[in-house]
């Protein structure tokens, strides 16, 4: 059986994009990185691959809001080629910033116009923040969280990632919908690792399909047990990271 | 037309800006400000309709479902119309000239758009209540803005045009040197900011003599840039005559014959196993790592432009580093940093500032805000560092910034061919950092702040990430010969040092520009950030083009390198300027300086009466600002993108302090890479020779706390010093170098690059009209760059099970100047600590054969705060406890009966370490260590219950783990 392929799309400042690859690759794909003005010369470079990744990054800086001016380039000059790709099955990941790219170009959790009906704000504490959360999967709905059914651990490390709807309806929603598949959830200890503020603790979110799928910690940072903060001792090196599993999902439900 | 977007949060509590302004306003006592808002603010010029405009914000600058915004024609009234009750704006604005990344980016989205702006500048805006305009001044300036790069506007704005300069008219400027005395030319070199002695500028007349002419402004200030103290070391590389405590000593060079050296004679003992690439020549230092890759890596300083604007220096300092690893050899992707900071007490009372000194609290904040937005834009994890406190460092703060990178093997050289093209790629030129070099080489003032806001200037990090995105592509692609990173002196260094032997012809005039205007002389000295130089064969200048508009970056020839030996710049066809390489790189006047250090008096060891348990000794050593939990700044960094993070700044359970850190050098490959820092700041002013032998080994000793291999070290200098041109300073340096020779060979650890700031003076007038002046100690940071063959086996200091066993490795002695203890008041006066060398290599040799033989389950080195601070870090990292016995210590120490426990608690001997040791492995750990004679001993249990138990003399005092893990992360109410 023939590896599906990734493009791992990037812009400039997109810096996550080599890890990203080498999670996709570890998962059995063959993954490319493609710069964003490759793929609006030449749209047709994603007829074939069956995985598209915004991975984490500042593109274009984050100056205006994060994901901004990355998003309106997306929609611009290839939201036809991307909305296309997603309606023939392509599966679609953002992370961090690709999630907020992905909200942004109204490619998830859109209204019919392809207006933005959620946001990624400016953490509540109002600083960057690089620490580990404990999450949950949240129905049956996404296929990149297949089998992930205990809570997991995964690192986060962003200054605007609170999940924020547009009203309380939006949110209700998309939570009716099962579309608010990834939560943070409670620590060992009972204490809450929502790290930003998020609503209903929203660490990720899925389109309709379950085959669009954003979220803000970075899967590719724990594909390995030693990139776990308390590893040494407790957990067995070369062991997988429960990140890897979103990438094998991928992998999976693309072949 | 000139538009202006005022955009805020729907949510008042969303504005994180304004509540930190609020309390900021409180602490200064202005009464009257306790609400505010915060407004993103964007001034658009060009000509737009208010439809266009209104598209434009909506958009691209207000985000829909959480932002709202207020557009309006600058002077329209709705702009001046605040919430209710805050009838004030306060605007603040990057002034003319100064990077505005934030607005540049806002152009090129407008351009997506299909819109052309003339002009698109950030600014910050904010609602206050009806204050006085003093109160409202003294916010603007304590809080909000920075003299150096700032306008601030009380009241509506009133701004008809952001336009830029007007095409500068070529015109050359002659100085007149011929005929000046020595006192002329010092006055001329002040006047000028040159930073040369009247001794240099004579030499640069007596050349131009021989010419028949005067120097034109641009050939003196292509001088003085490369001759500058920051350009080549002149100081470090004098010849000195020293007298000292070990006796007369005198060299004709003194960094070569002493740090050089070291790293000669341990390459030369290494002969066919020398493991160095390439040393002190190029922008940083290589070692090999593994068949495939070479490492390098470079520690900078940026010490005088952060002390007057902390974000933009510290950003900037950053950025500059980062391209040294990008400009070495063929070019190297940099794949960590790290930073170090030395300031003055956080509880520094305001009277206490002299005028135009920072508070050290607004100055950390500052300087770990820039260096956390261009890191973590640029997608490079920050994963070392340390902040020391000291009130040396109050008026003359140090900032450090490294990076590593990795490239590919045999690419660590690179030579310019005569022919090839000057190309200058990155960021455009502007008026930013004018003087920098100069500037850093001479002693900071009271009005620094107004004087030199030309020498700061503001990273834009996204420009730099494509920069490296570039560069990397063309190296692959193999397209230029060489390059090197426009810092200090900007292209006038760059080109300078590339075109040393081979000359150079530069056309100034086709530097792509910020803004019109700049003259010839400016566009060579700019330093405006994010530029590097290529040398490009005409035949590959096509394809590099094409690859620089593939990742957005521009790339200009400007020039060739000739093969004649000069440097000839033009401007619009005629010379604008034309030097002899050699007489530029070889002309310098060499000085013979005299230098002389005595030890100082030494004073009896004192011991409070009362000191109370060691448990509370060890809460109060916890608390201290060296000490205390880093936490705040280490999770403003995103210390994990790349993934190659193994061992993390705060690991384990509890989140507690790493020693060294570790990443992988390659993904999905074993072999790791660590980084470890030494400072022992607080020994500088008494003894300079045991300071820099003691930073050494701590660095050291952090990265096989990890389990680095202790034969492949390779260690960096960095000297931060007074004013060296008395004799007593210079002394100091002399001794520091002395030590950095003897201890790198004792361990065959080279040293590979290093960088030193000098003249860390600040002078001022105090209140009673008394010419003040305050130095900085003798500062060395040491920085210890280690190999892992395997990071599976990679150690970290968190407690792992109950019923480990606890050692320590290492003989403990009494020397108590300058620990942390001393700090609390319990002990005072005594010898600082020294270094045996000998006894140090042989715990570190201990300690990997133990690491290799899978031994430990945990390491952790003894430094700041001795012994029992290394075991309550262990502990509350791993969240158990622990009960140990002072008294089986090994100790060679003195001190009087109650004094004793409290010596060998916190004594900081360097070159010892905790280790924890699965009981099962105990037995093979005590044989091996007993074979090889180094001084241990087990000292007590690791235990379930998170208590930590410290018996000494008999007397068992216990305290919490949770209550030792508050006080180190001062959430402890004050005893």
């Amino acid at each position: 059986m023939l590896s599906p392929r990734a493009l791992v799309l990037r812009a400039p400042g997109t810096n996550c994009d080599h890890e990203t690859a080498h999670a996709f690759e570890r998962a059995g794909a063959i993954a490319k990185r493609v710069h964003v003005r490759a793929l609006a010369a030449k749209p047709a470079l994603l007829d074939d691959v069956q995985i598209v990744c915004i991975p984490g990054g500042f593109s274009y800086g984050d100056d205006i809001a994060s994901g901004r001016i990355f998003a309106l380039e997306l929609a611009l000059r290839m939201g036809d080629a991307l909305h296309r790709f997603r309606d023939r099955g392509g599966l679609v990941l953002g992370i961090c910033n690709g999630f907020q790219v992905l909200l942004q170009a109204g490619l998830l959790l859109a209204d019919a116009a392809g207006r933005p009906r959620a946001a990624l704000a400016h953490n509540r504490s109002g600083s960057f923040i690089d620490r580990w959360v404990r999450l949950e999967v949240r129905g049956p709905k996404c296929m990149f969280l297949t089998g992930l059914d205990a809570p997991f651990e995964l690192p986060i490390a962003h200054g605007e990632g609170r999940f924020a709807a547009r009203s309380a309806a939006d949110l209700a929603a998309f939570d009716a919908a099962g579309q608010l598949v990834l939560r943070y959830t409670a620590d060992q200890a009972g204490a809450s690792t929502n790290p930003n503020g998020a609503a209903a603790d929203v660490a990720g979110a899925c389109d309709e399909s379950g085959r669009v799928f954003g979220l803000m910690p970075h899967p590719e940072r724990f594909i390995d047990a030693t990139q776990h903060p308390a590893w040494s001792g407790r957990l067995e090196a070369g062991a997988a990271g429960a990140g890897l599993a979103v990438f094998a999902n991928a992998v999976k439900a693309a072949s | 037309m000139l538009w202006e977007v005022d955009v805020s949060p729907r949510e008042a509590d969303a504005d994180h800006a304004a509540r930190a302004l609020v309390a900021g306003a409180a602490e200064l006592g202005i009464a009257g400000c306790t609400r505010a808002r915060t407004v993103a603010g964007w001034l658009i010029e060009g000509e737009f309709s208010r439809a266009d405009a209104e598209r434009l914000a909506a958009r691209l600058l207000a985000d829909p479902v959480t932002e709202s915004f207020v557009l309006g024609a600058v002077g329209d009234p709705a702009l001046a119309a605040g919430p209710a009750d805050l009838p004030t704006p306060l605007h603040v604005l990057p002034r003319a000239g100064v990077t505005d990344p934030a607005g540049q980016s806002a152009a090129e989205a407008l351009a997506l758009l299909g819109m052309k702006p003339k002009a698109v500048r950030s600014i910050r805006k904010y609602w206050l209540p009806a204050l006085p305009q003093a109160d409202a001044e003294r916010l603007a300036w304590k809080l909000l803005a920075s003299e150096a790069i700032h306008d601030v506007v009380i009241g509506p704005l009133a701004l008809e045009s952001l336009a830029g300069g007007r095409p500068w008219t070529f015109a050359q400027e002659v100085v007149r040197l011929e005929g000046l005395d020595d006192a002329a030319l010092a006055r001329l070199s002040r006047d000028r900011s040159l930073a040369l002695s009247a001794r240099e500028l004579a030499a640069v007349r007596d050349h131009f003599r021989t010419l028949g002419r005067d120097p034109f402004a641009i050939e003196l200030e292509t001088i003085a840039q490369t001759w500058s103290e920051h350009c080549c070391h002149k100081t470090l590389s004098s010849a000195v005559d020293h007298t000292g405590p070990a006796g007369e000593a005198r060299y004709d060079n003194l960094l070569k014959e002493t740090v050089f050296a070291a790293t000669r004679t341990i390459r030369a003992r290494l002969g066919a196993q020398d493991w160095c690439v390439s040393v002190f020549r190029d922008n940083s230092g290589v070692v090999r790592f593994d068949g495939d890759h070479d490492i390098c890596v470079k520690v900078e300083t940026h010490n005088h432009p952060s002390a007057i604007e902390p974000y933009g220096g510290a950003a900037t300092g950053l950025g500059g580093v980062i391209r040294d690893v990008l400009g070495t050899g063929l070019g190297a992707r940099p794949i960590a940093n790290l930073d170090v900071f030395c300031v003055g007490p956080p509880d520094t009372p305001a009277a206490d500032l002299p005028p135009g000194v920072i508070h050290p609290r607004r100055l950390l904040a500052g300087v770990v805000a820039g260096v956390r937005d261009y890191g973590n834009r640029m997608g490079i994890p920050t994963i070392a560092g340390a902040v020391a406190f000291d009130p040396g460092y109050l008026c003359n703060p140090l900032v450090f910034c490294g990076t590593v990178g990795i490239m590919p093997r045999h690419s660590a050289e690179a030579a310019v061919q005569p022919g090839d093209l000057v190309v200058v790629a990155g960021g455009r030129t502007g008026r930013d950092g004018i003087h920098g070099a100069t500037f850093s080489s001479e002693e900071l003032t009271s009005t620094s702040e107004s004087q030199s806001g030309g020498a700061v200037q503001i990273g834009h990090a996204i420009h730099e990430k494509t920069l490296v995105d570039f560069v990397l592509e063309a190296a692959r692609q193999k397209l230029f010969h060489a390059l090197t990173d426009c810092g200090a002196g900007g292209l006038s260094s760059a080109v300078g040092e590339m075109g040393a032997v081979l000359g150079a012809t530069v056309d100034l005039d086709r530097v792509p520009l910020k803004y019109d205007g700049l003259s010839a002389t400016e566009v060579w000295i700019s330093e405006a950030q994010e530029r590097m130089v290529l040398a490009v064969a005409p035949t590959d200048w096509e394809e590099l083009a094409r690859v620089a508009a593939d990742e957005g970056v521009e790339a200009t020839a400007i020039g060739t390198f000739t093969g004649s030996g000069k440097l000839l710049l033009r401007w619009e066809g005629r010379t604008a300027g034309e030097l002899d390489c050699h007489f530029l790189h070889e002309g310098r006047p060499r000085v013979r300086l005299r230098s002389q250090h005595a030890a100082p008096p030494e004073e009896p060891a004192r011991f409070a009466a009362a000191a109370g348990d060691l448990g509370s000794a060890l809460l109060d050593v916890l608390a201290l600002p060296d000490v205390a939990s880093k936490e705040w700044i280490v999770r403003q960094y995103d210390h994990e993108v790349q993934g190659a993070s193994v061992v993390k700044p705060l690991l384990g359970p509890g989140a507690g302090p790493a020693d060294g850190t570790v990443i992988r050098g390659v993904l999905g490959r074993d072999r790791g890479i660590t980084l470890g820092v030494g400072l022992r700041h607080r020994l500088g002013r008494r003894d300079p020779y045991q300071m820099a032998a003691g930073a050494i080994v701590e660095a050291i000793a952090n990265v096989v706390a990890v389990g680095a291999d202790p034969e492949r070290v390779a260690l960096l200098d960095n000297f931060c010093w007074g004013d060296t041109r008395r004799p007593e300073s210079l002394g100091t340096l002399v001794e520091a170098c002395r030590a950095c020779h003897d201890v790198a060979i004792a361990f065959m650890a080279p040293f590979v690059s290093g960088k030193d700031s000098l003249n860390n003076v600040f002078a001022w007038t105090d209140a009673a009209g008394a010419n003040r002046e305050a130095s900085i100690p003798p500062t060395l940071l040491a920085t210890a760059l280690g190999q892992l063959d395997d990071v599976r086996r990679a150690l970290t200091p968190d407690l792992k099970r109950p019923g480990d066993r606890l050692a320590i490795v290492g003989l403990s002695r009494g020397d108590l100047a300058g620990s942390q203890l001393e700090l609390t008041g319990r002990v005072g006066g005594g010898r600082v600590p020294e270094v045996d060398v000998a006894a140090c290599r042989a715990v570190f040799a201990a300690v990997a054969a133990a690491c290799r033989a899978g031994l430990l389950a945990s390491c952790h080195d003894c430094s700041d705060g001795g012994l029992l601070t290394a075991v309550a870090e262990m502990a509350l990292a791993g969240g158990l406890g622990a009960a140990i016995d002072l008294d089986a210590v090994p100790a060679d120490i003195a001190a009087p009966g109650a004094a004793r426990p409290l010596a060998v608690a916190f004594t900081e001997t360097p070159g010892r370490f905790v280790c924890a040791v699965q009981a099962a492995a105990a037995e093979r750990f005590a044989a091996d260590l007993g074979r090889r004679g180094t001084p241990w001993a087990w000292i007590g249990t690791v235990q379930e219950d998170p208590v930590l138990g410290i018996t000494a003399a008999g007397a068992t005092t216990t305290v919490p783990v949770a209550r030792l893990a508050r006080a180190w992360r001062g959430e402890r109410s004050v005893s």
